[in-house]
């Protein structure tokens, strides 16, 4: 990091605040870099930087978690997923505690671990909890691909995958949006192009920025938000073209096309939106968890006290929840902000509990 | 019905709060009271401490150790970080039915040897055999018995405002090695286990013992979760300088790349030094001349403070550093 570049960065973005801005930061990736570089305490109070609905954890639907806890209990059926979701609530229990209850339940860093595993025990059914944006789609898409050419049987996917557009237009969509601006993050963004968020500016005439997750790449993209908002001007800029393209990256997008469609998805904040997530295509149910293992729980209704859902839009910041830091915390979390890694109220919890920190 | 998780064996807030809340309610006794790597038992000549742990690493081989070299080193290492000189050692084993017999030989022979290295005897032992499926291998239990150093007076109470904190050498190197390896993962540059004795270290800056405060060889749970129990317990602040925190180019990589801390992530050959303001340079010159302690490097100081651990990041910012909770988990993207 040059320190130099990093002040004057920093100068810059002070320099040309003349009103209060609130900016989002989409990405739960940029939320976690933001509280670990301690980047709130370096700019003005003026300028505000406000968690979005990208933490796919976060988002995850309670009814899909209860789904999920269903699976795991079922008879020789391994659940394999990525380490954020063990310790999720659903209604009553977690992964954790099915996996400490005898449920057979594996952390794994790829999907193509559990495809590796469905091969080598042929007697278990593996279901891979396919949970994230465009980033993980085409690796849980390959794997798939990948399963469908090894002829397993015992492999499937519950897709909870969600698209980030989608996301953008029901949080922007409402027409009551107090923002200036969004951060949007990097890695969905080489997936499916700077292009194809352009909607923000033009739709919603509201200025964006595509940034990656140092330091100098954040505060790069704040710069221009904040440049574009006392300009009252509106585009998608791309402060991350080394990694981002126009078109994004055409092998990964066609190979998503091929294995997922477009399907209804119920987000935890922001209720069912049509279009919004990815379901395997016809021709592949039979990798398609949902449908080999249909289960339906309970509809319990959600942690009323729990804020979660505000804070995902942005309406909140994690310390205005009154579970925050008392009952909701890292050990015993009552909502998924605090249990993700990427989650926002994780985040200040982690790095910015202590107020008005001075050294 | 509440059930014990691997969340438990993490070495951070949720191991704290089942010795609190359960071991401690029943087993509580005066010399548990610090909760230290190893505890000091008074004798009449000289006191004695003692300490024990069990170790269950996956794989047993790993880049740059295996179980029995671990297990050796991190019953050392409690011993030193107690202000101790190793002496005996005993060792239990459980093995699983179907162990190789070669690879036992392998894990022993290592013991042997770095025991050999660090003048240690093993005094006793024991082996237990459990039928295939009730364990994973191997398990080695060590516990140690070591003589404390005259002059050494360690204790999160002895720690001052100024104070310095001292680490010996690159933190994370030993978590990211076993990870990698059992999770097969591929980086570019494979982190080998910092895995080592660090008694000899210790015995290297004996002349500056009146000044070193407080000592902990940060495993589980990392320096955060040594640093925030020392916090609390001295009822001060630590302040630590992110620029300053040796960390491997690889290890940040590989960190960056699954969402985990460094800070968390656990070593086995590293040790944790508080040492009085005006011995901190001369306690640092002593470690870099030793082999183990080549880089060694100040990260932070005490102040005071209500027992937060807080760090000053490298964009100048400031951030807390929190006691992890769970064990390290990589995120989804």
């Amino acid at each position: 990091m040059n320190e130099q570049t990093v002040s004057a960065l920093i100068h810059r973005i002070k320099s040309n605040i003349t009103q209060p801005l609130r900016l989002m930061e989409v990405c739960g990736t940029h939320t976690t870099a933001i509280g670990r570089c301690g980047i709130r305490s370096l700019l003005t109070p003026e300028l505000e930087l406000v968690s979005g609905p990208g933490c796919p954890v976060c988002v995850t639907s309670q009814y899909d978690l209860d789904q999920m806890i269903m699976l795991s209990r079922q008879p020789g059926v391994t659940i394999a997923t990525f380490g954020d979701m063990l310790r999720v609530p659903g209604s009553e229990t977690t992964l954790e505690l099915e996996k400490a209850a005898g449920a057979d339940v594996r952390a794994v860093y790829s999907p193509f671990e559990a495809v590796k595993m469905a091969q080598q025990e042929q007697d278990r059914q593996f279901v891979f909890l396919g949970v994230g944006f465009e980033t993980t789609a085409p690796a849980i898409a390959m794997s798939v691909e990948l399963a469908r050419q090894y002829g397993l049987d015992n492999y499937s996917v519950f897709s909870c995958v969600k698209t980030m557009p989608a996301a953008l237009h029901a949080l922007l969509g409402g027409g009551k949006s107090s923002l200036h601006g969004l951060i949007l993050p990097g890695h969905v963004s080489a997936v499916i192009g700077r292009k194809a968020q352009d909607f923000v500016a033009s739709h919603y005439h509201l200025p964006a920025a595509v940034t990656g997750f140092e330091l100098t790449d954040i505060l790069t993209a704040v710069l221009a938000l904040v440049e574009m908002a006392t300009k009252d001007e509106a585009a998608v800029v791309n402060c991350y073209p080394s990694v981002v393209r126009e078109e994004g990256n055409p092998q990964a997008r066609a190979l998503i096309e091929k294995v997922f469609a477009p399907s209804d998805a119920n987000w935890r904040g922001l209720g069912l939106i049509e279009q919004s997530g990815l379901s395997l295509r016809r021709e592949l149910t039979q990798f398609d968890a949902r449908l080999r293992f249909p289960v339906t729980p309970q509809d319990t209704p959600e942690n009323s006290a729990c804020r979660c859902a505000n804070v995902l839009l942005g309406e909140i910041t994690p310390p205005d929840c009154a579970l925050f830091g008392s009952k909701c915390n890292p050990l015993s979390p009552e909502g998924p902000c605090m249990v993700s890694s990427e989650g926002a109220c994780a985040a200040y919890f982690r790095y910015e509990r202590k107020k008005a920190v001075t050294l | 019905m509440s059930r014990v998780t691997l969340s438990h064996g993490d070495g951070g807030a949720f191991s704290a709060q089942l010795v609190q809340n359960l071991f401690l309610r029943y087993l509580w006794n005066p010399y548990l009271e610090h909760l230290s790597d190893a505890t000091i038992l008074p004798t009449p000549n000289r006191a004695l401490a003692v300490t024990t742990d069990s170790f269950v690493v996956q794989p047993v081989f790993f880049p740059g150790g295996d179980i029995g070299k671990l297990s050796v080193c991190g019953t050392i290492n409690d011993l030193t970080a107690g202000g101790a000189r190793p002496m005996y050692l005993t060792a239990a084993f459980i093995l699983e039915e179907g162990f190789l017999l070669s690879q036992l030989e392998q894990i022993v022979a290592s013991m042997a040897q770095t025991a050999k290295e660090c003048d240690v005897a093993v005094v006793a032992g024991d082996t237990k055999v459990v039928p295939r499926g009730q364990a994973d291998g191997i398990y080695i239990n060590t516990t140690g018995i070591g003589q404390v150093y005259r002059g050494l007076k360690l204790s999160p109470r002895e720690i001052q405002p100024g104070d310095a904190i001292i680490v010996s050498g690159t933190l994370g190197d030993h978590g990211i090695a076993v990870l990698s390896e059992r999770e097969g993962l591929a980086f570019e540059t494979q982190v080998k286990s910092d895995c080592a004795p660090l008694s000899s270290l210790l015995s290297a800056v004996e002349d500056l013992f009146p000044a070193v405060r407080w000592l902990r060889d940060p495993t589980r749970g990392g320096a955060a979760a040594s640093l925030n129990e020392l916090a609390q317990a001295a009822g001060a602040d630590i302040i630590l300088q992110e620029r300053h925190i040796p960390i491997r180019p690889q290890v940040k990589a590989a960190s960056d790349m699954l969402g985990l801390d460094p800070l968390t992530l656990a070593n086995e050959g590293k040790m944790l030094f508080v040492v009085q303001k005006d011995s901190a340079a001369d306690l640092l010159n002593m470690l870099q001349a030793h082999p183990l302690g080549a880089d060694a490097v100040i990260i932070g100081t005490v102040a005071s403070g209500s027992g937060e651990v807080l760090m000053k990041t490298e964009a100048g910012g400031t951030r807390l550093v929190e006691m992890p909770a769970g064990i390290p988990v990589p995120r989804i993207c």
